[in-house]
């Protein structure tokens, strides 16, 4: 539960609203981590904030945090710059199940920051590309410049083998691309559905879209996984404030089999 | 080459359709080009066909005073195009525009509502796959008007309450 100190190695500004912290050790001890998995960061004096990491999973002297200012403490954070200090605890929480999509398709669904967490999956995936059979990325924004790792994205796109399909809420006037809903990308989208897994990490409005068009499309409630998202304070299942009926998202999750999830997403808060 | 008839069948909304209705649609369909930059229709325009995209990109575009045309959806390979002739006035709403090189089998509004009124066993099989589409359609405009991605909305990677 004790924060480690960790030190700003570079701060990137992704969009407007966002922005990603490279951070390495203070300790110099290496770190791993799984996709999926998030970290604690506490800004010292300000409070702490559940953050998913972003970055390579095979670089272990540091590591990527992609941040969206929405409060108070990743509002301070946003003033962070290289060299400067703050707390970190992790890694937590359920990984995607890339050891499940091993010889199948798979079709990762994201939207606005959502791509976040999914990005070290994607990297581990490119990493070991011949585990896999087609690799889809559906990811949405609500706009052109709300794209998020628009470099990677065009890397990706440009890889014959990983197909990238981006659309936005709202084009510009120079936008050429897509402009539509996430889920409605699916219908198109090239995977076999009685050989895929997909992975989906967004708004939960848009994960309730994007399943029943992956259910269209015949993929199983059980070859479908989420990441949730919810109030988390300790990290590790003992506080309660990120409880989803029986699970804690924390501990639990954040990545879940969407047949766990399904009937906890129709309930709503009080 | 492929018949028509074949290309009507590929389309999902003609999935599990009756034989016969087919001919009947095969009756009022054709195949049509569209040059990048071409307009399939302009706002205002009588409103007379529905238009099957089977390549290409079509953008949906609202005239706006200030900014000029703006682009509020895109769409692509399967998707339909055009609803305007099934309710009165019969005119379009917005311009449609290919973005690229497009190919459509185009159907007759009008021919397809005569067979309609002649059969409505047929009426009732297309209003049935058509209302789906426009459920599809207008779920999505609601996602988006719900600005999912916006400030304040949880959005996957961070949840900040202090």
């Amino acid at each position: 539960m004790r924060p480690e100190p960790w030190r700003v190695k570079r701060v990137h500004k992704d969009t407007r609203d966002t922005f990603s912290l490279e951070l390495e050790p203070e300790n110099g001890d290496p770190f791993s981590f799984l996709p999926g998995q998030f970290n604690m960061l506490y800004l010292f004096g300000t409070g702490e904030v559940p953050i998913s990491i972003s970055g390579d999973p095979g670089q272990t002297d540091a590591i990527l945090h992609t941040v969206r200012r929405v409060g108070v403490v990743t509002d301070a954070m946003g003033q962070l710059r290289k060299g400067h200090s703050l707390g970190l605890r992790g890694p937590y929480g359920e990984p995607w199940p890339l050891d499940q999509a091993e010889n199948k398709d798979i079709v990762i669904v994201a939207g606005g920051i959502g791509l976040a967490p999914l990005r070290p999956a994607l990297l581990s995936i490119v990493a070991n590309r011949d585990k896999y059979q087609n690799i889809v990325l559906l990811y949405g924004a609500r706009t052109p410049d709300d794209i998020l790792y628009r470099k990677d994205l065009e890397k990706l796109s440009a890889q014959l083998d990983i197909q990238v399909f981006v659309t936005v809420d709202r084009g510009t006037a120079n936008w050429r691309g897509s402009i539509g809903v996430v889920p409605n990308m699916i219908r198109r989208a090239p995977f076999d559905a009685q050989n895929a897994v997909a992975m989906i990490c967004g708004p939960e409005i848009m994960i309730h879209y994007a399943t029943k068009e992956l259910h269209r499309r015949g993929l199983p409630d059980e070859k479908i996984f989420v990441s949730m998202e919810r109030n988390m304070k300790c990290g590790i299942g003992l506080c309660g404030h990120c409880q989803f009926g029986p699970y804690f998202v924390c501990r639990d999750g954040p990545v879940f089999p969407y047949s766990r999830v399904e009937k906890l997403l129709q309930v709503r808060e009080a | 080459m492929r018949q028509l008839r074949d290309l009507l069948l590929t389309h999902p909304i003609f999935h599990d359709f009756p034989e016969k209705y087919i001919e009947a649609i095969n009756e009022c369909a054709w195949e049509q080009e569209f040059l990048a930059d071409q307009y399939l229709f302009w706002t205002g325009q009588e409103a007379k066909f529905l238009y099957i995209i089977r390549d290409g990109t079509v953008s949906l575009q609202a005239y706006t005073p200030e900014k000029g045309p703006v682009a509020i959806e895109k769409l692509g390979n399967g998707d339909i195009i055009g609803w305007s002739w099934l309710f009165p006035p019969y005119k379009w709403h917005l311009d449609a525009k290919a973005e690229s090189p497009c190919h459509a089998l185009v159907l007759d509004g009008r021919c397809i509502l005569g067979k309609c009124a002649d059969d409505h066993e047929l009426g009732y099989e297309l209003m049935k796959r058509f209302n789906c589409i426009m459920l599809d359609r207008l779920a999505a405009t609601r996602m988006r008007l719900i600005d999912v991605y916006a400030k304040g909305h949880l959005t996957g990677s961070n949840y900040d309450f202090i």
